[in-house]
């Protein structure tokens, strides 16, 4: 059986966006999302997930035990009729309460098995009577920019019309125009966390924390669009709690609890403009400070991994 | 016994108001209900229960509004059940199809001081004392640990946390707003012993500060 993580881990994802719209506000008219106070540009959570469905979706081939429950059409075929093994939930081996098996907690259990993005990201499965819910242990925030952004709109042309009414209005012109929202550059900031506690109750195992590492590494090399420009990871910083304790219950205690507070941590990864009095318009115009991989000498108990530098 | 205290930040929050809870607009303040569950992200056993009996808004009441597209539907464990049995069947949840674009009316940086009482439950040991587990839950705090990451209302506004052990210098450094407002009718937490039952009660910001009623008491109705 595939390990369960026993480490509680805290992430900082740095990503850019080039000349493209990394989240449309269906608000506004599909513009950048923006923090209409300060200027900053916004991603959302959910926005990020989809990404990582997408590129689990993608590189699993969406077969069990990597299905993604919630699809996008563009990354499948429709017409893929899964066939399910049933896997034999033990529930013997269960502590005393659960014996005999709920019907709804058999049914949810083999959904986290099949589902990549179950066990993941959690899920409401409807019962009726309690709205059994399944809690992932990966917690994503919106993401930021570091600077405030622009969002530019530009007026494109089109050379056809898609009906036969819209030429007969233009005199067989042919001609419309659209639009299509960009941002220069940006360099966004989100933060993610995952409860070694949620991934024993989900399965969440040492393998899909491996293959949630990737997703977050190259995501965005898996979804271009026109849309999007080029957007890519540009640093992947995660915290890992071991623990220090010589006892080793103790120890392993610690280290799904946690050693320090999350905000301290991501206090460390700072990320500044070099030269505040233009605007950013590449990566090379932050500078980006981290203390070395590898045990912190602050916050004991504490390792950072730094997979995208 | 003594309150228990805690600080907590962070940039956005949603305490969604049970009556616009499809486009979702939150309350202007943090709900004791959204309070205990900080408090059981960080230490929670069946032999407690935390009881929130004050609420200090150290920030003033901000709001942002964002909208997303959601999935309308819920999982169904009789599909769930009947695939798993038969081997086979399609599951998946397509988006487009299910597509629900929401607004929420959300609160922007918030910080707030929570202050609670720990309980016991009938399901306490024998040999269990109440300070034990303050104990432990200060232990915890302090060292930022938790069972999953506490959040404010919403899994994606994460909450930051630290213990606040001397409340004079906190109260010097970090005073409460200076607003006294009335919040009208509010969430106060959910009955889970009486078929999952809201009850409510009157929200009176003075100076900044919400007294919470206890729960059995008159100010609380369902």
């Amino acid at each position: 059986m595939n390990q369960l993580p026993q480490n509680r881990y805290d992430f900082v994802l740095l990503f850019e966006v080039k000349d493209g719209n990394p989240n449309g506000d269906p608000d506004a008219g599909n513009l950048p999302r923006l923090d209409a106070e300060t200027g900053h540009g916004l991603v959302t959570d959910v926005c990020l997930k989809r990404k990582i469905r997408n590129f689990v979706g993608l590189t699993q081939g969406d077969a069990a035990p990597y299905e993604i429950y919630v699809k996008e059409k563009a990354v499948l075929n429709r017409q893929h009729e899964r066939a399910y093994q049933a896997l034999g939930v033990d529930l013997g081996a269960d502590e005393g309460k659960r014996k005999g098996g709920d019907k709804v907690d058999d049914a949810r259990r083999w959904m986290c098995q099949n589902f990549f993005d179950v066990r993941t990201f959690g899920a409401v499965m409807s019962t009726g009577v309690n709205c059994g819910q399944v809690r992932g242990p990966v917690q994503l925030t919106f993401a930021r920019s570091i600077s405030p952004i622009v969002a530019l709109e530009h007026s494109i042309t089109r050379m056809a019309v898609a009906t036969e009414a819209e030429a007969e209005k233009q005199g067989g012109d042919n001609r419309t125009m659209g639009r299509k929202h960009t941002v220069p550059y940006g360099l966004y900031r989100a933060h993610g966390f995952v409860s070694a506690h949620l991934a024993q109750q989900t399965g969440f195992s040492e393998k899909d924390l491996e293959l949630l590492w990737q997703a977050l590494s190259q995501m965005f090399d898996h979804d271009h669009s026109a849309a999007r420009g080029e957007m890519a990871t540009r640093g992947l910083y995660v915290f890992k709690h071991v623990g220090t304790d010589t006892d080793p219950d103790q120890r392993k205690q610690q280290a799904m609890l946690g050693c320090a507070p999350a905000h301290k941590l991501f206090d460390l990864i700072r990320v500044e403009p070099k030269d505040t009095g233009r605007p950013p318009r590449e990566f090379g115009d932050y500078a980006v400070s981290a203390p070395p991989a590898g045990p912190l000498p602050a916050f004991p108990g504490v390792e950072l991994m730094i997979l995208v530098p | 016994m003594k309150d228990i205290c805690l600080k907590v930040f962070g940039d956005y929050a949603c305490f969604t108001r049970p009556e616009m809870k499809v486009e979702r607009v939150s309350y202007d303040i943090i709900t004791p209900s959204a309070a205990r569950a900080i408090f059981e992200a960080i230490l929670w056993k069946p032999a407690i229960r935390w009881r929130v009996t004050k609420i200090e808004v150290l920030k003033p009441i901000r709001w942002i509004s964002v909208r997303r597209n959601e999935v309308g539907a819920v999982a169904s464990v009789r599909t769930a059940q009947t695939a798993m049995q038969a081997g086979r069947g399609d599951l998946g949840l397509y988006i487009e199809e299910e597509r629900q674009q929401r607004a929420g009316l959300f609160l922007r940086e918030v910080a707030y001081r929570l202050h609670a009482r720990c309980e016991p439950t009938d399901r306490k040991g024998e040999q269990e004392s109440p300070d034990k587990f303050l104990a432990m839950f200060h232990r915890r705090a302090t060292n930022g640990q938790c069972f999953n990451q506490p959040y404010l209302g919403c899994r994606e506004f994460a909450a930051h946390f630290e213990p606040v052990t001397n409340l004079d210098a906190a109260m010097a450094d970090e005073p409460p707003i200076t607003e006294t407002r009335d919040l009208g009718w509010m969430l106060h937490d959910i009955d889970f012993a009486n078929g999952i039952q809201p009850k409510f009660f009157r929200a009176h910001m003075q100076q900044g500060v919400i007294r919470v009623p206890e729960w059995n008491s008159e100010g609380v109705k369902g």
